[in-house]
């Protein structure tokens, strides 16, 4: 083997570390976060301007989630998030199965609600970040995520907008 | 003995199904005009478990005159609850039923649903007009099977991939007797010699 061939390979070698540790370094960075696209389905049975809630119903069910922005992947504080789904307390077109919260400092949502039982076919729930009932000017996102299995008593869903 | 067993094996496979959906804890959690949606879907697909039956001359007892009467019938039947079907669950839930109709639903069984359904409705059509429309058996019997094996398939798929008030084991199985039926009915009628005859005679 010849020096050169020696070199090259740690040529390589470094690209891969340095690749390596970008991958790791990136997440933080997050230069390019791409925005959420609206679900197909995700604004179906959207009732706009459901109340700010502790909780909606009874609760037993945790539907919880970040809002990042867009590119740079900054936490967004108080953006209001929308709920609403089929649960054991009502169907989606029922005004008490709706309700908001606002994330927090570290953009974190987290609103109790009521057991989500399978309906249409899935166990699904429904999100929405409405630019009409929030003051922090993004673009409006409505998500549909379906459950990993209908017994699950969370879901975590992250948004990630752009500036509108 | 044994045309009372086939019957009872019949009766079983499409009234377990019925009883096992009623007791699915879902139930608590809908609306009345929702459960009755369900309800037809589990109907329709026991439907379609009897119309090959009959087809084919299966059911013991049951002449092959009569079995066309009863074909056709069950045939009305079967566009009834789809009709119930559809209408009851875009009556829970308009958009969703849009999306569905319009194949732009986020659920994958929502397509094979309403493929199924527009193929049931082409079926009635077709053998409502079969007198005036005086088809040759042969290719009658083609475009009728098509559908037929169109609407088994679409059905059985959209039942199998929804995750709602059947039960598992009964949903399996049922489709599973569907599939069997509809497959021994297309054997049985030998349509594909007659197809290849078809294209050895139009190819010299």
């Amino acid at each position: 083997m010849t020096s050169h061939t020696w070199k090259a390979r740690r040529t390589l070698l470094t690209a891969v570390a340095a690749t390596a540790a970008t991958g790791l370094v990136t997440p933080l960075r997050a230069q390019g976060l791409a925005p959420t696209p609206t679900m197909r389905g995700g604004a179906n049975n959207y009732l706009a301007g459901a109340p700010i809630v502790q909780r909606i119903g009874g609760g037993g069910f945790w539907m919880t989630g970040t809002v990042r922005r867009a590119g740079d992947g900054a936490p967004l504080p108080r953006v209001r998030i929308q709920i609403w789904a089929h649960t054991t307390e009502g169907h989606e077109r029922d005004p008490h199965s709706h309700g908001a919260t606002l994330t927090d400092a570290n953009g974190v949502f987290r609103l109790e609600m009521p057991q989500i039982v399978p309906a249409f076919g899935q166990a699904h729930g429904h999100l929405a970040y409405d630019a009409a009932h929030d003051e922090n000017g993004f673009e409006t996102v409505f998500l549909r995520p379906v459950m990993r299995s209908a017994r699950d008593t969370s879901l975590n869903v992250d948004f990630v907008l752009r500036r509108a | 003995m044994r045309s009372v067993l086939i019957w009872a094996a019949v009766a079983v496979a499409l009234v377990v199904p019925i009883v096992a959906a009623a007791a699915s804890p879902l139930l608590a959690w809908r609306e009345p005009i929702y459960v009755a949606a369900g309800f037809a879907g589990v109907v329709a697909l026991g439907l379609l478990l009897l119309q090959p039956l009959l087809a084919g001359g299966y059911l013991p007892g049951v002449r092959m005159r009569l079995g066309r009467q009863l074909h056709a019938w069950v045939g009305t039947g079967l566009v009834f609850a789809v009709v119930v079907h559809v209408a009851a669950l875009w009556l829970t839930s308009p958009p969703d039923v849009v999306d569905a109709l319009l194949l732009s639903s986020p659920t994958p069984f929502s397509a094979w649903g309403v493929v199924a359904m527009w193929a049931v409705f082409a079926t009635a059509l077709l053998a409502a007009l079969r007198g005036r429309l005086r088809l040759r058996l042969f290719v009658w019997r083609v475009c009728h099977i098509s559908l037929a094996v169109v609407i088994v398939v679409g059905s059985v798929v959209h039942a199998i991939l929804i995750d709602g008030t059947m039960e598992l084991v009964s949903k399996l199985v049922l489709s599973a007797l569907v599939l069997a039926a509809v497959a021994k009915v297309v054997l049985d009628l030998r349509l594909l010699p007659g197809l290849r005859r078809m294209a050895g005679r139009n190819g010299r």
